[in-house]
């Protein structure tokens, strides 16, 4: 166990130590052991690598790592092999003692296990050959596959808390100069710039100030505060403390949502490892800084996303938002000047401290500096985290990294912004994504989640779908947000469900007016988004439901019916077999049938039909 | 009274039934886990129901009285927090949980097809408790592993590229295992 870091001096030798220890000749198996990798089985890969190594002559050469989120989740369970770069994806247990035999001791490669890009049929090696990451500009999520996010030294062998050294070194008002001048925007959501935060909070009277981080992702679909927390919670720790400095705050919290433990784990982790080495706590690397951090868990409530909801739940509160006419700033937590910024916004000041802001404003757009987090899902063949500057084209993302479509299927939509954001359609894929365009284009950047959807999946169901969710996490305290989402959703069930008329639209229309008009805060004002700008672009899905009683996607089980393509059936019977309500019959190698009467709708036989005999209607 | 509400009748006396013996042992329990915030602060009161939820599975009342006793809260504040999250329960726990992740991309490839399924299949709504005990079936939000979507999560496994098929027969063997403690 190293001692405490007396000095930014001490900090550097240290640095130097691990340096001269971890020769350049050491080989590194990482693991991606992220959220998508480890629901993949990759914890039981890790674990086989490891016995794997020992018996190969123990870990003296080889040193095997579990790493945060990589990025890749489509290829999960990921494995890096450093200094070479390899990646290896989709890696089981069976495939561990090859790896290790033919590649980490021989230096052959395992070519079933390279990524293979479906255009060109051509293998890649290496990260950078890999069109997913060859898209991206990875400035916060680069060090995820280098470091185990459980050890402190780890972060500090490359280059971590340098940053701090160097802000405490440049004085606190030239950090928040610099912070300002990057044009650094709250990546929560509301891109607020986060150096004028700063400044109100640093200007703010009170003896006692708080830093807040805001680790409730909430957003459904969004998961790149969860990645940087778990694969690189030091590099928020920096953040955060340099945060302080700037603004001379002595006492912090992080906010992480209750569905993430794992996360919750490392940060708590980081937290001990950064005081036990001084970097929190008394007179951190011998300056006049003094400032600790603990963790609070979320109670699964996705309104205390919202500020002034977190500050009630700080304080064992329901967490119930108030009106802001003050601001947290002046009066926040416990009645004290505190400031709350994003996970992923914290992970940005580091590197701003380190680098500087003229080189910060360098990447992105003119009104959006940086790179930004993208978790792409849904109907993408690359599933996993996008980082790209600011400014990229949502054609760049979902067709460039995401590698477009799968299946051969038209591409419909992306979702961008969580239940508050909206759905753009084909014709607005070559949007720059930054936080201003995509406002006026009637979505948002929200948090960064982004889920596409293709002719499958239905607008009218989505809409529905988010209303469901936001009804549900509605505090209650608004009339309009609380009863008023409950109405637009049943008015959407009516659509759905063949009840709906051009009347009911309006009536969508008015209410999603008035919610958004008289709510108090950020969920029930924009909790219409969804509703508002898939009536925007496809506004002709809404009709055909209403007019023709026709789901187009085949989505909205009361207006569609199964049938079988009397073409294609050979009678194999399994459709037969599997249907829970029996509603199929027909002998073997005849044509089946199904009695709508009995058939209610779940899709098990398309599911299981080997001959795309089972059609929707 | 309908069905629904029979069934939350009955679920209410068999909890009433099963509810571990006596609040002697829910206490102190309770206490253990109390002395972990010896500064008593009621900032971490959500900290505290998540730790009295790990012990007990539910939030039993004893242990709620407890902890506002021991943070100086009024009662009401208490139960309200315990209420007011989705993620504490007030009423004792099935063995086994069923979680279908409704995140959007998980919605977009057929999770509500899932959900229904095993509702089909159990008997047992979604945030419900089955009566005998045997099964919570829940609702998640997002668990951030939407490559391997739509997915559901048994006693804590995930399982991705879930069908509505496959997670019949996942479920029925679920409920013939042990439950984990």
């Amino acid at each position: 166990m190293t001692a405490r870091l007396a000095d930014p001096g001490a900090l550097a030798r240290h640095r130097e130590a691990l340096a001269a220890v971890r020769s350049s000749e050491r080989s590194v198996v990482a693991v991606c052991v992220g959220t998508g990798c480890r629901a993949n089985g990759a914890i039981d890969v890790y674990q086989a690598l490891r016995a794997e190594v020992e018996a190969h002559g123990g870990a003296r050469d080889v040193e095997s790592r579990a790493t945060g989120c990589q990025g890749f989740c489509q290829g999960g369970p990921l494995l890096l092999l450093f200094p070479e770069g390899i990646v290896y994806q989709h890696v089981r247990v069976k495939d561990v003692p090859e790896i290790v035999e033919k590649t980490v001791l021989g230096g052959e490669l395992v070519e079933r296990l390279l990524y293979v890009d479906p255009p060109t049929d051509l293998q890649c090696r290496r990260e950078e050959e890999i069109p997913f990451y060859r898209h991206q500009q990875r400035t916060l999520l680069r060090d995820n596959g280098l470091l185990d996010p459980n050890s402190i030294d780890d972060y500090i062998a490359l280059g971590g808390y340098s940053a701090l050294a160097k802000s405490l070194d440049m004085g606190s008002d030239a950090v928040l100069e610099e912070v300002k001048r990057s044009g650094l925007r709250g990546r929560g959501g509301a891109g607020f710039p986060t150096g004028r935060k700063w400044e109100a909070c640093r200007k703010a009277e009170g003896e006692l100030k708080y830093v807040v981080c805001n680790a409730d992702e909430g957003d459904p679909g969004a998961f790149m505060d969860d990645a940087l927390l778990e694969g690189n919670p030091h590099s928020v720790l920096e953040g955060m403390i340099i945060g302080a400095f700037a603004m001379g705050a002595r006492e912090g919290h992080v906010y992480v949502r209750q569905e993430y433990p794992v996360a919750v784990e490392r940060i708590t982790h980081a937290i001990e490892e950064a005081r036990a080495l001084g970097l929190l706590g008394e007179a951190i690397l011998g300056s006049e800084l003094s400032f600790d951090l603990r963790v609070s868990r979320g109670g699964g409530a996705f309104v205390c996303g919202e500020a002034s909801a977190m500050m009630a739940s700080l304080e064992g509160r329901r967490g119930v938002p108030r009106r802001r006419l003050i601001h947290l700033s002046d009066k926040g937590l416990w009645g004290r000047p505190t400031n709350l910024n994003n996970v992923e916004t914290w992970a940005n000041v580091p590197h701003i401290a380190l680098k500087g802001a003229d080189w910060y404003r360098s990447v992105g757009t003119e009104g959006s500096a940086g790179t930004k987090i993208f978790s792409l899902v849904g109907k993408v063949n690359n599933t996993g985290l996008v980082e790209v500057p600011m400014g990229t084209t949502l054609r760049d993302i979902v067709f460039g990294a995401g590698g477009g479509v799968p299946g051969g299927k038209a591409f419909k939509a992306v979702q961008t912004g969580g239940p508050s954001g909206g759905c753009l359609p084909a014709d607005k894929l070559d949007v720059p994504v930054d936080f201003d365009t995509l406002v006026a284009e009637g979505s948002m950047m929200g948090s960064g989640g982004m889920i596409v959807m293709d002719e499958d999946t239905c607008m009218v169901d989505v809409a529905k779908y988010f209303l469901r969710f936001l009804a549900s996490e509605s505090c209650g305290n608004c009339t309009s947000c609380r009863d008023g989402l409950a109405i637009l959703h049943d008015l959407l069930g009516d659509i759905t469900e063949g009840r709906g008329t051009r009347t009911t639209i309006a009536l969508v229309e008015e209410l999603a007016d008035t919610v958004e008009a008289t709510s108090l805060c950020a969920l029930g004002t924009s909790a219409v988004n969804p509703v508002l700008s898939t009536l925007r672009y496809f506004r002709e899905e809404y009709l055909a439901h209403v007019d023709d009683k026709r789901c187009p996607a085949a989505v909205c089980k009361a207006l569609i019916t199964f049938g079988i393509d009397a073409e294609r059936c050979n009678g194999c019977t399994l459709c037969a077999l599997r249907c829970p309500q029996h509603a199929i019959t027909g002998e073997k190698k005849q044509l089946h049938a199904i009695d709508q009467e009995l058939c209610i709708k779940c899709g098990i036989c398309k599911d299981v039909c080997n001959r795309d005999a089972v059609l929707v209607h | 009274m309908s069905e629904r509400e029979a069934s939350s009748e009955a679920r209410r006396a068999a909890a009433m039934e099963r509810r571990p013996s006596g609040a002697l042992l829910d206490i102190s329990a309770t206490l253990t886990i109390l002395e972990r915030y010896p500064e008593q602060d009621p900032g971490e009161l959500v900290n505290i129901l998540h730790d009295l939820q790990a012990e007990f599975r539910y939030l039993p009342e004893a242990a709620l009285r407890e902890t506002a006793a021991y943070l100086g809260l009024p009662r009401a504040q208490v139960y309200g927090v315990a209420t007011f999250y989705h993620g504490f329960h007030i009423e004792p726990r099935g063995e086994h949980t069923c979680t279908v992740c409704m995140g959007t991309a998980c919605h977009v490839r057929g999770a509500p097809r899932l959900l229904e399924q095993v509702e089909r299949d159990t008997g047992v709504a979604a945030g419900a408790t089955a009566a005998d005990l045997s099964l919570n079936v829940e609702e998640v939000s997002c668990v951030g592993a939407c490559a391997i979507g739509p997915l559901v999560i048994l006693d804590g496994d995930t399982h991705g590229h879930m069908t509505p098929d496959n997670l019949s027969r996942l479920v029925t063997k679920l409920l013939e295992k042990e439950g984990p403690e």
